[in-house]
């Protein structure tokens, strides 16, 4: 039988530790949304995520007050929206339909964020893909829930650098449009390398097309316990710190699959995969960059660094996939700069810089994330960003990603707010040195040869 | 049977016991066990209870629980038992 303690262990973690579900993600597919008129298309999609996820915030509301865990966050991941839109869409501006469409459904069924203005392209773009890519500034602009992502690489694949520089210009795009809102559309654009299907994290999420028709997957956090779990073993060796993130990690996930089964049960949806990543949020004592600290660095991006949270998101994966047979998505600590207090101290204090955090999407769960940089960085530039990135992820058959800000109008040492769980951030210089001429290259960087395991 | 457990931390005073079990009574809940024990100095009671035949749902009993424990100065919760056995039990 339950003990007090452990008990109060549990309520503990929630209470002080920040423990939460992070996410409900529900994952929808709109394949059979496929029309050639367009407005039938935006008709059906409406009908069927309005019909799906009726009931969705709802069911996720009840959880959290049945079991006294906070659900933050109620989600929509549907079908990449150039395999829904491709035969209908002739131009941008049916896409931007589209997009309206999707934020006016987000906003029905009362859902904070929709993922899935998508495109996957990472051996070569359609027309479709293309078209959908070249309209995500103004769909981001004139919508306010939608997200939208773009895969240009994979291990299997290699990496397409057309659409890597196409990217770098519509990074550059989408902050100039929504450049009176310090940029905010760049916070919901991701550039991936391997990105995953089942995703249920924003702005990254999109319902993979190898995925049935509806899908629950949960995203549990929970710095703050892994970082009040390590306290108390200070100075204690190697094995009893990973066995301590290991046992908090499977603590943790346990608690996810209890809420996706549950949430799974009641919306009549099979469940799809645990995602138990470390999500920083700005609030005081969810950051991953504490972890690090108590884990012995004076700041995050000090040597031993990129050491530090290897270990770390390897421990989070171990306990995770020992306490949920379907773990997925991106399991593994996230290390956005806005939404993680501790990062932001590190890059104010000069102990981080873009470089360290690429050394360190080498070995964490995603990649660059949540980074402002100047306004008046080039296109070409970004699109290098992302080629490393992609390289990173490629070589080493890990998801990465790029999710940067490049605030119009500002410079490095200027502040940028974007309010809520996307926090605030310090603008952080980049590398001014040109790489257009590799840029410009057209065509592929093939794939690696260690992904010909056939 | 579906159980719940119920929390009570803070400050001792007289009558949280009879308060909490009045309210079970009159809503139909039955307790199965109850354990307490100072923690930091502060009191703290956990109850698990049976709510099957329950009149009102867990989400209802923990709100008016959470109430009852604010007139009191304590925090008083309700939660379904599964969050604590899927986290402490293999």
């Amino acid at each position: 039988m339950i003990n007090i303690f452990e008990v109060n262990e549990t309520n503990k973690m929630i209470d002080q530790e920040n423990l939460d579900v992070r996410t409900i993600t529900m994952g929808i597919s709109l394949l059979d949304c496929v029309d050639a008129d367009i407005d039938v298309v935006c008709e059906k999609v409406y009908a069927k995520i309005t019909t799906l996820a009726k009931n969705l915030v709802k069911t996720g509301e009840d959880i959290s007050a049945e079991y006294g865990i906070p659900i933050v966050n109620k989600r929509i991941s549907i079908t990449p929206a150039a395999l829904v839109g491709g035969t209908a869409c002739k131009t941008t501006d049916d896409f931007v339909k589209l997009a309206k469409t999707l934020d006016k459904a987000a906003k029905e069924v009362g859902v904070n964020f929709l993922g899935g203005y998508s495109a996957l392209v990472s051996k070569g773009m359609t027309k479709a893909d293309e078209l959908l890519i070249r309209s995500i500034p103004e769909a981001l602009a004139c919508t306010e829930r939608v997200c939208s992502s773009v895969n240009v690489g994979s291990t299997k694949t290699g990496i397409n650098m057309d659409a890597v520089r196409l990217m770098g210009e519509m990074v550059k795009a989408t902050a100039e449009a929504t450049k009176e809102q310090d940029s905010l559309g760049c916070a919901k654009l991701v550039v991936f390398c391997n990105a995953p299907d089942d995703n249920p994290f924003m702005a990254g999420a999109f319902h993979g097309v190898t995925e049935a028709d509806a899908i629950i997957n949960v995203g549990v956090s929970g710095p703050g316990v892994v970082k009040y779990a390590l306290e108390q073993v200070r100075g204690e060796n190697f094995e009893v710190l990973c066995e301590t993130i290991k046992k908090t990690a499977f603590k943790i996930t346990r608690v996810g699959q209890l809420v996706a089964q549950e949430a799974s049960r009641r919306l009549g949806v099979p469940f799809g995969i645990i995602d138990l990543s470390l999500a920083p949020t700005p609030a005081i004592g969810d950051s991953v960059a504490d972890i690090l600290e108590e884990i012995g660095l004076e700041h995050a991006g000090a040597p031993g660094t990129t050491a530090a949270l290897a270990l770390l998101n390897d421990q989070v994966k171990k306990g995770g996939v020992m306490a949920s047979s379907y773990v997925g998505g991106l399991s593994g600590a996230f290390i956005p700069v806005s939404e993680d207090q501790g990062m932001i101290n590190a890059v104010n204090a000069g102990a981080l810089t873009i470089e360290k955090l690429e050394a360190m999407t080498c070995v964490c769960s995603v990649g660059l994330d949540m980074i402002a940089i100047p306004g008046d960085t080039k296109a070409t530039t970004i699109a290098g960003i992302i080629a490393d990135e992609a390289a990173i992820g490629m070589v080493n058959q890990k998801t990465t990603a790029v999710r940067v800000i490049p605030v119009i109008g500002k410079g490095v040492g200027e502040i940028v707010e974007f309010g809520g769980l996307l926090g605030y951030a310090p603008i952080m210089p980049v590398n001014s040195f040109s790489c257009d001429a590799f840029v410009s290259r057209t065509g592929r960087i093939p794939a690696p040869i260690h992904s010909f395991k056939n | 049977m579906k159980k719940a457990i119920i929390t009570v931390v803070g400050q001792d005073t007289v009558g949280i016991i009879a308060r909490v079990c009045t309210y079970l009574a009159d809503n139909q809940v039955n307790i199965l066990n109850i354990s307490q024990t100072i923690i930091d100095g502060y009191f703290n009671m956990m109850m698990i209870t049976d709510i099957s035949a329950a009149t009102k749902d867990v989400a209802e009993i923990s709100e008016d629980l959470k109430e009852l424990g604010k007139g009191m100065g304590l925090v008083i919760r309700c939660q379904l038992e599964d969050i604590f056995t899927s986290m402490h039990r293999i």
